[in-house]
């Protein structure tokens, strides 16, 4: 492949994973069966040169290979703000990832869609959130990738062996103990991503094992948690002590490798999580709701949409709900659309609120229940953030004011 | 030596590994996070040195077009070796054959290094390092 006996492209991409194998020190390449690709996300001049190189140079992907979120909303076309120099080049780099045999599932959670690896699956995935998960709840091995390697694995079918390809570098490092908390925190989504920022900001990128959370855990919780993880640190795989694959017990988590540290996640340590996720105060003025970062997973949209049934939003606040594709044509199959658009909720699809300009937060702040999202903002658009629950994103969505503060759980 | 190439600059050296994506401006090469000890400096014809990477897999992109652009680092000194900052060097190299060099030094060489200080990185992986305040002649 390197020689160029698979044609140029082969060779560049090979080229690229032999140059990873070095830096991690792999001694043999492993095959992976299905890619996520994150270099669709338009950053500037260097990611589209490269993609039509690849093109050029007759790039193919040799196995399924999905595709990330863009700048674009190619199904809502008017609620992006970008120039329309850099519409053209995002969208000439779109095209160029289709080209080259992608999947256009403009997905930043592709564990969302029908096929999906399964435990023990090597593959390559980009995008730290869809990582996380791939290792973590799905129990497939996937390293740490990004723009550029992540679509020299789909051509090439091959990743260095390394990393958390290995089984001995799955295992914990560090352990987190959730200590006993009152009832109502475990069924509020905004405890787990609480911890995931906690640990994020902890672990570093050690592998972490969680201990104290319910075996009733779902997966959009599961979702969060190492969503927020993998942004405030660069957690790639998280064990969740009696919910993930690999963690029935902690002795499986840990293995026989020595562990780092123990931490505890106080009622003081989650309330400083909650503090660096919100920039302003209860009763602040909001100008818009951001949920859906993650991409809002179907069983999301089921908790939402009752809770919409009797809300007026505010004149003032835009209710943003980021999903994708795929769980779109579901929520038409189900006849809910119909209500979202009267209510004026903009659904956002192909690309995310927080990523490309979207959201016109002069008029206030915005409100998330997302971790992830609450972390990013405030630099990626210079907008306050506020933090908490579905349910007080729409209450507050209401009102067109944050109507809550810290959790009453955590009070005290 | 991880991307071999050559440059030297005044050192910065960050205290907490940075985000290039979310964390840096690539169009005036300013760390833009608001939680980063550094927010403000600016990473331009640097030595920039920081512990890792961190955070999202778009990072690589990020510094590839502040490399590409001018606003990114002379070169970079890391404490462990990243794939995301190998990436965004390696990619620039071979579209345009200009490479910003990435090494990683030992704890305890690391350890030493010092905003300030005048550091030229080889391609050979020689890492020369004059301290703020003395004569780099």
């Amino acid at each position: 492949m390197l020689a160029g006996d698979a044609g140029p492209a082969v060779a560049v991409a090979m080229r690229l994973v032999l140059a990873m194998a070095e830096v991690s020190r792999a001694e043999r390449l492993v095959e992976v069966t299905s890619a996520h690709i994150d270099g669709c996300l338009y950053h500037g001049s260097v990611g589209l040169d490269f993609a039509r190189r690849l093109v050029g140079d007759g790039g193919r992907v040799r196995i399924p290979t999905t595709l990330n979120v863009s700048s674009l909303d190619l199904l809502h076309p008017e609620i992006v703000d970008l120039d329309a120099a850099t519409q053209v080049r995002a969208r000439s780099l779109m095209e160029a990832y289709v080209a080259m045999g992608c999947t256009p599932t403009w997905t930043c959670a592709p564990y969302q869609l029908p096929s999906r690896p399964t435990l023990g699956e090597h593959v390559a995935w980009a995008e730290s959130n869809a990582i996380v998960f791939a290792n973590s709840v799905l129990g497939a091995r996937t390293g740490r990738y990004g723009d550029f390697i992540d679509i020299c694995a789909a051509i090439t079918g091959r990743v260095p062996y390394a990393g958390l390809h290995r089984p001995a570098e799955r295992l914990a490092r560090i352990v987190f103990e959730v200590p006993p908390l009152p009832p109502e925190a475990y069924r509020h989504d905004e405890l787990y991503a609480l911890i995931g920022h906690a640990v994020g900001r902890r672990a570093g990128s050690l592998v972490p094992a969680i201990t104290g959370l319910p075996a009733s855990v779902t997966e959009d919780q599961l979702k969060a948690l190492g969503a927020a993880a993998a942004s405030s640190g660069a957690v790639a795989m998280c064990h969740v002590v009696g919910v993930t694959p690999e963690a029935p017990t902690l002795e499986a988590a840990v293995g026989g490798r020595g562990l780092e540290r123990l931490e505890r996640l106080t009622p003081a340590v989650l309330r400083d999580a909650w503090r660096e996720l919100n920039t302003v105060s209860p009763g602040a003025a909001l100008s818009a709701v951001s949920v859906g970062t993650p991409h809002f997973s179907i069983a999301e949209f089921e908790r939402l949409t009752p809770l919409l049934a009797d809300a007026q939003i505010h004149r003032r606040v835009t209710l943003y709900v980021s999903t994708g594709r795929q769980t779109l044509a579901q929520l038409e199959l189900r006849g809910w659309l119909e209500m979202y658009r009267r209510r004026g909720i903009q659904l956002v699809t192909d690309t995310c609120t927080y990523i490309t300009p979207i959201i016109d937060g002069a008029a206030g702040a915005v409100m998330t229940n997302s971790a992830k999202w609450a972390w990013y903002a405030p630099a990626n658009l210079g907008v306050e953030v506020a933090f908490g629950t579905l349910e007080d994103c729409v209450a507050s969505a209401v009102e067109g004011r944050v109507v809550r503060g810290l959790p009453a759980w955590l009070d005290g | 030596m991880l991307v071999a190439a050559s440059g030297a600059g005044v050192a910065l050296v960050l205290d907490e590994p940075l985000s290039f994506w979310g964390g840096l401006d690539a169009g005036s090469g300013t760390i833009i996070d608001a939680r980063h000890p550094q927010r403000g400096e600016v990473v331009a014809g640097r030595v920039l040195v920081m512990p890792s990477g961190r955070g999202s897999s778009s990072s690589s992109s990020v510094l590839a077009e502040a490399i590409r652009g001018g606003t990114g680092p002379a070169a970079l000194v890391l404490a462990e070796p990243d794939e995301i900052v190998v990436l965004g060097a390696l990619v620039v190299s071979i579209l345009d054959g200009n490479a910003c060099p990435v090494a990683v030094l030992a704890a305890d060489d690391y350890r030493r290094l010092q905003s300030g200080d005048a550091v030229s990185v080889g391609d050979g992986g020689c890492i020369e390092v004059h301290p703020a305040g003395t004569s780099t002649a």
